[in-house]
C-alpha cells in the first residue's frame, strides 16, 4: 500500500517543483471536411472540432481535480489546412479565413492554441502548399490562438531549398506584420526538419495524416523536478547522476500517462502518445538551464554544454520509455530561450550564443526555439540558420525545429517581453556576414547517403 | 475499490483527527488506513479512504474537505489513489 513518504514526495513534486502535465493535445483529422467550395469547407471544420472538443477543457479540468495535477494547457492539432483547404483556396486571403474559422472555434471550446496551419513540403510544394506558406504572415497577425508550422526537409527527402528561402522571407513578413506586438506573430510559427505527426506541444502541433480520426497526445514536463533530485546527488559521478535523471523522468512520465488514459476514457477517444519533453517555463525554478547548472556548469553554455545536454536527453528517454509504451512526438529537453529564465540569464552573462545553441541542437529534443534576433536581420540570414538546422536534422535523423523572432525595431541589447509562457528574451547578435548566393540557388539538397535503407 | 488519498498537512492543533473523520463519517467514507506523524510541530497525516458510498461526488468532497481545512488552518488535499501507485509502483 502506498505510504506518507511517497506521498509526500509526489505531492512535493507538485507543489514546490512545478511538476504539471503541460499540455492534453487533441488531435483532429480534417480530411473528411475537405470541399470544393469555401464556405462549405469553413463549416464542415468549425463543426467538426466543436463536435470533438467541446468537452476537452472541462474533461481535463476535471482529471487535474481528481489527481491533484496541474493540467496546464487544453489544445488542439488539425490535419495540415495545405491539405485540407487545397481544393477550396485559391488565393492567401481564402487560407486566412480557414484561419479565422480555427481560431474561432478555439475561442468557442476554450483551448489555448490549436495547431496545424501547417504544411509538408519537404521535397516539394503543391501550389495549395505555397499558398498557404504565403498567407501565413496574414494568418497570424489576424488570429490569436492558431499556431502555423512547416516541415522544409526530412532524412529520407532531403531539404526543400526553395521552401527554405521563401520560408525566411514570410519569418520577416510576419514580424512585420505583427510589429505593434513585437513581432509575436513569428512566436507562433516554427519551421521543422523531421517533424513529428504526433507532437503535442505548440507551435509545433499538427494532427499528421497518417493518424486516426481523433487522437490524445499528452506533453508531460518537470525540468524543476530533475534539478531537485540533482541537488541531492551532488559530486557523485555519471553513473549517479543518469541513474536519477532516469529514475524522476520515470515518474513523470508515468503521471502524463495516467492523465493520456483517463483523458482517452472519458473523451472516448483513443489515446495517442506521451511525449516526455521537459519543457521550461518562465516560471523560477522551471528551467532546463537549471539543471545543465546542476550537472556542473556555471552558465548553460559553457564548455561541456553540449555533453551534459546530450546525456540529459538520453536519461529522460530512458526513463520514460519504460514508464510508457507509447512515447512519441518530440521527447526530450526543450532549450528555448525565451521560455526558460536560466537559459536568459545565460544570453544575458554572455555565456550563449546562437552557436552554442546551435551546436546544443544536435543532442537536444528540437531545436533553435524561441531566440530573439534584430529586427533588421536579412531574410536570406534566417533562410541559411534554418537551413543549417535542418541540415543537421536531416544528417542526424532526429527532428530540428527553428522559431526565431526578428523583433522589428529592435536590436541587440535591448529585450523583448512576450508575455505569458513565452517569456521575453534578450536579443541575441547575428552573424553578420552574407549566404545571399547559397540561398538564392534554388532546388533541393538531397537526402543524404545514410537515408537509403532499402 | 475505488480509493482515494487525503493528505492533511499544517500547524498542529487539538481536534484535526477528530474533525476530518467527523467530516467521512457523515459523507459515507469509510477509512482505511491512517498514517500521522509530527516533524518540528507541523502535523502530517495521509488517510487511505474507500469512497464507493460516498454521498457526495468527489469534487464537492474535495472542495468541502479544502475549506474545513481552512477553518482548522491546515491544508487538506484529496487526490485518487492511482497517481501515487503510478509513479510509485511498477
Amino acid at each position: 500500500m502506498i505510504n506518507l513518504y511517497e506521498v509526500t514526495e509526489t505531492n512535493k513534486m507538485i507543489e514546490e517543483e512545478n511538476l504539471d502535465v503541460r499540455t492534453i493535445t487533441l488531435g483532429i483529422s480534417l480530411l473528411d471536411c475537405i470541399d470544393s467550395d469555401l464556405r462549405r469547407l469553413n463549416n464542415k471544420i468549425y463543426a467538426k472540432i466543436y463536435e470533438a472538443a467541446k468537452d476537452l477543457v472541462s474533461t481535463g479540468e476535471e482529471i487535474s481535480r481528481e489527481f491533484g495535477i496541474p493540467i496546464v494547457n487544453k489544445r488542439i492539432s488539425v490535419t495540415p489546412i495545405a491539405l485540407v483547404g487545397g481544393a477550396a483556396c485559391k488565393s492567401v486571403e481564402d487560407f486566412a479565413g480557414i484561419a479565422k474559422t480555427l481560431d474561432k472555434v478555439a475561442h468557442e471550446v476554450g483551448v489555448n492554441f490549436i495547431g496545424g496551419y501547417s504544411a509538408l513540403v519537404s521535397k516539394g510544394m503543391t501550389p495549395a502548399d505555397e499558398l498557404l506558406i504565403r498567407s501565413i504572415p496574414m494568418a497570424l497577425s489576424t488570429t490569436e490562438r492558431v499556431c502555423s508550422s512547416v516541415n522544409l526537409g526530412s532524412t529520407k527527402t532531403g531539404i526543400n531549398m526553395d521552401a527554405v528561402k521563401l520560408m525566411g522571407e514570410m519569418i520577416v513578413q510576419t514580424a512585420e506584420y505583427t510589429k505593434e506586438d513585437d513581432s509575436l506573430g513569428c512566436a507562433k510559427l516554427v519551421v521543422f526538419c523531421n517533424a513529428p505527426d504526433d507532437n503535442p506541444f505548440m507551435a509545433g502541433a499538427f494532427h499528421g495524416v497518417t493518424e486516426a480520426d481523433k487522437i490524445i497526445n499528452v506533453g508531460v514536463s518537470g525540468p524543476g523536478v530533475v534539478k531537485t533530485a540533482l541537488e541531492q546527488v551532488r559530486g557523485e559521478n555519471f553513473e549517479v547522476l543518469c541513474e536519477t535523471i532516469k529514475k524522476t523522468a520515470f515518474k513523470v512520465t508515468r503521471v502524463g500517462q495516467l492523465v493520456a488514459q483517463e483523458a482517452s476514457k472519458m473523451l472516448g477517444v483513443p489515446f495517442g502518445i506521451v511525449d516526455l519533453s521537459l519543457a521550461p517555463t518562465p516560471a523560477i525554478g522551471d528551467s532546463v538551464a537549471d539543471i545543465l547548472c546542476e550537472i556542473g556548469l556555471e552558465y548553460a553554455g559553457a564548455p561541456g554544454t553540449t555533453a551534459a545536454l546530450a546525456l540529459l536527453n538520453d536519461q529522460v528517454k530512458k526513463g520514460g520509455v519504460m514508464a510508457s509504451s507509447y512515447v512519441g512526438g518530440l521527447s526530450g529537453a526543450f532549450i528555448p530561450v525565451s521560455e526558460d529564465q536560466g537559459m536568459i540569464d545565460a544570453v544575458t552573462a554572455g555565456a550563449l550564443t546562437l552557436e552554442k545553441l546551435e551546436a546544443m541542437t544536435c543532442v537536444c529534443s528540437v531545436g533553435l526555439d524561441m531566440i530573439a534576433i534584430p529586427g533588421d536581420t536579412k531574410a536570406t540570414t534566417i533562410s541559411g540558420i534554418i537551413a543549417d538546422e535542418m541540415a543537421i536534422g536531416m544528417v542526424n535523423q532526429k527532428t530540428t525545429a527553428v522559431r526565431i523572432i526578428p523583433v522589428i525595431g529592435k536590436g541587440v541589447g535591448e529585450t523583448v517581453e512576450f508575455g505569458g509562457l513565452l517569456g521575453y528574451a534578450p536579443i541575441m547578435p547575428v552573424n553578420p556576414f552574407s549566404c545571399d548566393n547559397f540561398v538564392n540557388r534554388g532546388g533541393r539538397i538531397p537526402a543524404p547517403i545514410h537515408s537509403f535503407k532499402n | 475499490m475505488k480509493k482515494t488519498i487525503i493528505t492533511v498537512v499544517g500547524k498542529d492543533t487539538v481536534g484535526i483527527i477528530a474533525k476530518v473523520c467527523t467530516y467521512l463519517a457523515e459523507n459515507g467514507i469509510n477509512i482505511l488506513d491512517i498514517s500521522q506523524t509530527i516533524v518540528q510541530d507541523y502535523f502530517n497525516m495521509m488517510m487511505i479512504v474507500d469512497t464507493n458510498k460516498a454521498t457526495k461526488a468527489f469534487g464537492d468532497m474535495a472542495d468541502e474537505l479544502a475549506s474545513l481545512g481552512e477553518e482548522i488552518g491546515v491544508v487538506i488535499k484529496c487526490q485518487k489513489e492511482e497517481i501515487f501507485d503510478k509513479m510509485h509502483r511498477i
